[in-house]
């Protein structure tokens, strides 16, 4: 019988610091957005967060073959998110699982209210997001990413949808939880915005809150949306100018 | 999904090919411009990014440990699984991998395979029970024609880039030590070159516009040595003696060109 055994220290070194990363509780990880990165998909972006690395394209508004899907008064925002098999430590194996078949379908529900879907009634735009690497709070960097690829692909919207999550690690409510955060902390809280209007388009939470602290985390989230919302009009800026 | 060439596009192709021009401009055995960059996902033991012309192809290798097949104890396992993302272009569609996406996965690993750009028999950790199985992971993320060729190099670009962490035997368990990590055993460069026939002519690097009117594909596997290692032709139109000698001669050259892009 043969076990394998590694000899390596996992160290988090929460010990240290009261964040793994020695990041403030406030603080977002480093991020970067590039729009139009794809040749033929109608609009993209690219989106690195801390270590995820998130790529969203968008076709459409194009014919939607599926008739049973088909909405006589509005387009149908279909979303598909896929993980990569080299993204995670241990090798995913590829295609859909239970997991990205329910980010992929909030991921729609959390985009579909800042489109003008009843422009284009009928057809279907097809957002399609892709983890190439994951290091915790992808579904918040793909709806960040696919908005601003919506926008690349020049859909019509009110407000452009982003996303972040808040939590509580080590007791302290803390925004844009980390991987080893995200893993080993007490709560995670997910929340899609337009931030024109502050409208919460995607709340998902699990872990353990009180009322004040999922207050405060709500409130953190939001904070964090705004500030990624900068880098998103900055990325449209980029590739079409003031 | 049916995708149309309308009828205007396939003429103007096959005029300009007629007249020893393609439609950028290129010679009839000139690549688009390449690029390759490597270890661009950490989390990934191995991982290249390539891209010719506006194709891209995003690729990352994950061994893990496994059990050898009965037949070959002493072999380590290379799996290769390409993704057509429908991210990549609008006729592709998400599921289960279609008949272009197998063959793709097929091609490349049989370009590898009998290449021998990996020396199996060293990624044996203890025969008949434990090996290496080292997944390479494609996933096509923009398709402008010829993936074959950025599939081959974008994976011995991502198997070279790959380390894993030496092995010890101690009291029959095997104990990674993944401070002392290892190249893969990495000992040939087996390229490809694909050339799309348009008019009774064979153009190497076929873009999107000239696949769609293909007759007929021929992908030549070349090791470092000029020796054919793989081959697979494509398409419905047949291909005569002396184009195929003639390619051949052409992926000589072009395979040793394309084989300075790696690191």
């Amino acid at each position: 019988m043969i076990i394998i055994i590694t000899n390596t220290n996992l160290n988090t070194g929460t010990e240290t610091s009261a964040r793994a990363d020695k990041r403030a509780f406030d603080e977002l990880r480093n991020l970067k957005i590039e729009a139009g990165v794809l040749e033929r998909a109608d609009g993209s972006a690219y989106l690195e967060m801390g270590g995820n690395k998130v790529l969203a394209a968008v076709y459409g508004p194009r014919e939607l073959f599926v008739r049973r899907l088909m909405q006589p008064n509005r387009a149908v925002l279909r979303c598909k998110y896929n993980m990569a098999p080299f993204s995670v430590d241990d090798r995913k194996r590829p295609g859909p699982d239970r997991r990205s078949v329910e980010i992929s379908k909030i991921t729609s529900d959390a985009l579909s209210p800042a489109v003008f879907l009843e422009k284009f009634p009928r057809s279907t735009i097809d957002v399609y997001i892709e983890v190439l690497e994951a290091e915790g709070g992808t579904r918040c960097a793909g709806i960040t990413a696919a908005s601003v690829a919506l926008a690349d692909a020049g859909i019509p919207m009110r407000d452009m949808v982003v996303a972040c999550a808040a939590g509580k690690s080590d007791g302290n409510v803390v925004l844009d939880l980390s991987e080893v955060e995200d893993k080993e902390g007490e709560a995670d809280l997910p929340i899609a915005m337009m931030p024109r209007t502050g409208e919460i388009t995607l709340l998902q939470m699990d872990g353990d809150l009180t009322e004040e602290e999922f207050q405060q985390a709500l409130d953190l989230a939001i904070g964090g949306c705004k500030k990624i919302n900068e880098e998103q009009k900055k990325a449209i800026k980029n590739r079409y100018g003031e | 999904m049916v995708h149309i060439v309308p009828e205007i596009i396939k003429e103007s192709v096959t005029n300009l090919v007629k007249n020893g021009e393609r439609t950028d401009g290129r010679a009839f055995d000139e690549y688009r411009e390449i690029s390759l960059e490597t270890g661009i996902i950490e989390k990934a033991e191995g991982s290249a990014r390539v891209k010719i012309g506006k194709t891209q192809i995003v690729i990352g290798t994950k061994p893990q440990i496994g059990t050898p097949f009965g037949d070959t104890p002493n072999v380590g396992v290379l799996m290769t699984n390409t993704e057509l993302l429908p991210m990549a272009a609008p006729n592709f569609e998400s599921g289960p991998p279609d008949e272009n996406s197998v063959e793709l996965s097929r091609v490349t690993d049989r370009c590898i395979r009998e290449g021998k750009v990996v020396d199996l028999e060293k990624l044996c950790i203890v025969e008949g029970e434990k090996v290496w199985m080292v997944f390479l992971d494609l996933h096509v993320i923009d398709y402008d024609g010829n993936l074959m060729d950025a599939a081959v190099l974008g994976s011995v670009a991502a198997l070279m880039n790959t380390k894993i962490p030496t092995t010890k035997i101690e009291n029959d368990e095997i104990v990674l030590d993944y401070e002392n990590m290892m190249p893969l055993p990495i000992n040939e460069k087996a390229l490809m070159c694909t050339f799309a026939k348009i008019d009774g002519e064979l153009i190497i690097d076929p873009s999107l516009e000239e696949e769609e009117i293909m007759g007929a594909r021929l992908s030549i596997g070349m090791t470092e040595d000029g020796n054919i290692c793989a081959m697979q032709k494509g398409g419905a139109q047949p291909l005569d003696r002396e184009k195929i000698l003639k390619v051949v001669s052409i992926a000589k050259m072009k395979t040793a060109e394309l084989r300075t892009h790696l690191p």
